[in-house]
Parts: structure tokens; C-alpha cells; sequence
């Protein structure tokens, strides 16, 4: 590993500071991915910025309207470990359980998993189902941005020199909704999606019809692309197999994967339409259950 | 080379300071510095968990954090897991068990399920091995693990919900 510099500003002043020193500079999360890509010579920089001493980034706030703000630095196991944000936020608890193992899960956070940038990230599709806004901050103000436009490519976001992810918001969720993320891997835990989907499903006040819905697919495209044509296919539909069939279809249609050495383009545009259905009928059980 | 960053911390108990570059990560000061080598160096890229320690009390690949960023934390190495001369639970029920075979992922995995046993004292089968999911052993096959851990969760003495 080349040598760097470690600077651990304790304000967002004193990180902008920072940033504008001339220097070449990365952030420092939880250090799972950049740790790793500076030893591998992946990544090279003067100066490492340690965010985890910077309040706002560390900050979890159940809102009063029902929304969730999640400070970028957050370690995704103080997340799913605190009870209330478990019950009432499954979708993300499903993203948030299954980043790496339970070591990596005490450092790892949702907005470095967000600025690593890969399309096979599992907090992406999750956020994207969630309608999550990101809020990015530099010294001349803030500015939010939606997950779903937040990627520009492999390993790229629209985070720009000079700027810091704050904090990831997570909006009121609708009545009768439900949000649920899964993706496939070839063993049991501990690796990288092939494919993977997550939904929201909103159902009407009967309960009968789908009011709206939000699909999401990773690790099929060179970002994780949200599929509106899927969503579509639902709306004003009974929540069925009929019905998800089609937003199923619609994912797979929308899919544009690459052969790679978890798996085919083929096996990856079968791999969405499944996990699409399945997590369709996952989200309807979680909304059954009233969870 | 970077300037060396002087560090203060707590490592098994024992007020620790030690110098070490930016690029340093806690694995290289334990072993390269401090002489602790019980933490193992398996893949180097947060795969295996052999370099596994708890960190303010949660478990961590410590390949994965800088030793700088130890500043002011409390670390627990395999080193000082057992109460002096006697096994923790956990260590006596892997030699019970012959939980273990060439002994390298050996650390990690007592490490990281003393982290599952102090945040659950009584987890089922499913939950060790969820948990236990970022620890690779290459020699056991994970049964003789996963009925180590259960059977020094029953020796804990922990009331049972």
C-alpha cells in the first residue's frame, strides 16, 4: 500500500477545509471497500479523510413525519440493531443483513456502500425501492439528490470533487406498503449479487388493487436501474401471480446485463423476472402481516 | 513514507500506545508491533474473518480499519479472551468439540462468536451460522464449529429467555 496522510476532522468544516487543501483525498466510511481497493493499488490517494468523527454522519433520526435520515457513515449492524428501525424498515434490514458478514456489517454503512458505486451494491436496489434522497453536502451548501440518480457507471456517482454523501433519507412510506429486498448468490451468505430486485408495493384502500409500485434491479446494467415499465404493469392490477408475472417480464425486458464470472447475461435476465415476482410476493406477505 | 501517528488505546484490558503509519492496519500494528500474532492474516481483504476483533465491543475484520483509527478504542485480541489461566467457555468447548484442524481461522472464530454470545448468550443453530457466515474454515466442514459454540452457549450460564 502506497503512504497517505490520515485526517480526522471532528466538524464538516474542517473536512471541507480539508478537501480544499489541493491534496488528492478519499473518504473513509467504515473502510471495508477502501481499504481494501488502497492496498490493491485499486485506488491511490495523498490524504485519507476519516468521516466517522463528524456528528451528522454518524447521526440516526427517526423523523417525526415517519421518515428515516441515516447519517452516510453509519455501520449498517447499528442500523438493523436498533428495534425500531428493524420493525418498521424490513427493506432495509434486508439490504443491511447481507453486505458482506456480521465483521463487516460493524463498519460498512449504507453511503459507502452508496460512493463505492458497484451495480451489484444490495444497498441500492433497497434504497431506490424506498424512494430514498441523498443529501449531499461541500462548502458551498447542500444539495439533494434521489438514489435512483446517483450512479453515473461502474465505481461512479455524480458526487463531485469537493463533495461529501451527508446523510440518506428515507421518505415516509405509504400506507399498505410494503418494501422487500433479496438478490441470488450461488452459496448461502458472503458474496456478491448475480442479480438482485427490490420492490415496493402499495396497495389501494381496499386492498384488493395495487395503488403504485417501485422496482428495482441490481448487478444487470452498469448501475442499478429502477424498471417504471414494471411498475406500471401493476398499477390498477389485483395483487396475484398473474400480475407479478408481468412486472417479472417487464424486469427482465429492462435488464441489460453483461456475461461476467458470476454469471450469464441470459441467466442474469432470467435471474430479475424471478426475483422481481418473488420479492412482489414477499412485500404483499410483509403487508399482510401488517409489518 | 508517511509521518508515524502516535495512538493511544486499550488493548485487552491494558492501556496501549504505539506509533504507526496511516497505511498500517490494525492487523499489521498487532502483529508487526505490538507482538500479538493470535490474529491471523488469511485473506487480507475482508473475506476469511481469521484477523477477526471486537472493536468497542463489535467484531471486526481488523484487515479492514487502520490502526490510526484506534485512537481512544478499546480492542479485545484472541489474547485476551480467556480469564488468565482459565479457557473462556468458548475456547474449552472448541477443544472439547475438536472444533478446530490446522487452528489458523481458530482466532477469528472464537472472537467473533464471543461478540454472538455477548449480544445473544442463547442463539440457535440458524443464528450461529448467519453469524458465523464471514468466518472460512477449510478444514472442518463448520459442523464441529457450529456445536462448539451452541455447547459453550449451554455452559455460559446465562439464564435462558
Amino acid at each position: 500500500m502506497e503512504s497517505f496522510e490520515y485526517l480526522a476532522p471532528r466538524t464538516l468544516a474542517e473536512a471541507f477545509a480539508a478537501l480544499g487543501n489541493g491534496k488528492r483525498s478519499l473518504m473513509l466510511a467504515g473502510g471495508t471497500d477502501v481499504i481494501v481497493q488502497l492496498r490493491e493499488n485499486r485506488r491511490s490517494c495523498d490524504q485519507l479523510i476519516d468521516l466517522k468523527h463528524i456528528p451528522e454522519l454518524m447521526a440516526v433520526d427517526i423523523r417525526a413525519d415517519g421518515g428515516l435520515d441515516i447519517g452516510a457513515a453509519v455501520p449498517l449492524a447499528e442500523l438493523y440493531g436498533n428495534r425500531d428501525i428493524a420493525r418498521r424498515w424490513p427493506g432495509l434490514v434486508d439490504a443491511a443483513s447481507i453486505i458482506g458478514g456480521r465483521a463487516i456489517q460493524s463498519r460498512a454503512s449504507f453511503g459507502g456502500n452508496l460512493c463505492n458505486a458497484s451495480p451489484a451494491a444490495d444497498s441500492s436496489p433497497s434504497l431506490m425501492a424506498h424512494g430514498a434522497v441523498l443529501t449531499i453536502a461541500s462548502a458551498g451548501g447542500t444539495r439533494t439528490v434521489p438514489v435512483d440518480e446517483f450512479f453515473a457507471g461502474p465505481g461512479r456517482s455524480v458526487l463531485q470533487p469537493g463533495e461529501v454523501l451527508l446523510r440518506v433519507s428515507i421518505p415516509p412510506q405509504p400506507a399498505r406498503s410494503a418494501v422487500f429486498y433479496h438478490r441470488f448468490i450461488p452459496r448461502n451468505e458472503m458474496d456478491i449479487a448475480v442479480a438482485s430486485a427490490g420492490v415496493r408495493l402499495v396497495l389501494d384502500e381496499s386492498g384488493d388493487r395495487i395503488a403504485s409500485a417501485r422496482v428495482a434491479l441490481g448487478a444487470v446494467a452498469a448501475t442499478p436501474i429502477m424498471v417504471p415499465a414494471a411498475a406500471e404493469a401493476v398499477v390498477g392490477q389485483a395483487p396475484v401471480a398473474d400480475t407479478f408475472a408481468k412486472a417479472g417480464e417487464a424486469a427482465s425486458a429492462a435488464a441489460q446485463p453483461i456475461t461476467d464470472m458470476r454469471g450469464s447475461a441470459a441467466q442474469r435476465k432470467h435471474l430479475v423476472s424471478v426475483l422481481t415476482v418473488r420479492a412482489f410476493e414477499h412485500a404483499l406477505q410483509r403487508i399482510r402481516e401488517g409489518r | 513514507m508517511a509521518r508515524r501517528t502516535y495512538v493511544a488505546t486499550t488493548i485487552n484490558g491494558m492501556p496501549t500506545e504505539f506509533l504507526c503509519e496511516p497505511r498500517q492496519s490494525v492487523l499489521e500494528v498487532l502483529r508487526d508491533e505490538l507482538g500479538l500474532t493470535g490474529a491471523k492474516e488469511g485473506c487480507n481483504n475482508g473475506n476469511c474473518g481469521a484477523c477477526a476483533v471486537l472493536l468497542n465491543g463489535q467484531v471486526v475484520n481488523s484487515c479492514c480499519v487502520l490502526g490510526v483509527e484506534l485512537e481512544g478504542a478499546d480492542v479485545t485480541t484472541i489474547e485476551g479472551i480467556a480469564d488468565g489461566e482459565n479457557l473462556h467457555p468458548l475456547q474449552q468447548a472448541f477443544l472439547e468439540e475438536a472444533a478446530l484442524q490446522c487452528g489458523i481461522c481458530t482466532p477469528g472464530f472464537i472472537v467473533s462468536a464471543k461478540a454472538l454470545l455477548d449480544s445473544n448468550p442463547h442463539p440457535d443453530e440458524h443464528t450461529v451460522r448467519f453469524w458465523l457466515a464471514g468466518n472460512l474454515c477449510r478444514c472442518t466442514g463448520y459442523d464441529k464449529i457450529v456445536r462448539a459454540v451452541l455447547k459453550a452457549a449451554d455452559a455460559s450460564g446465562a439464564p435462558v429467555p
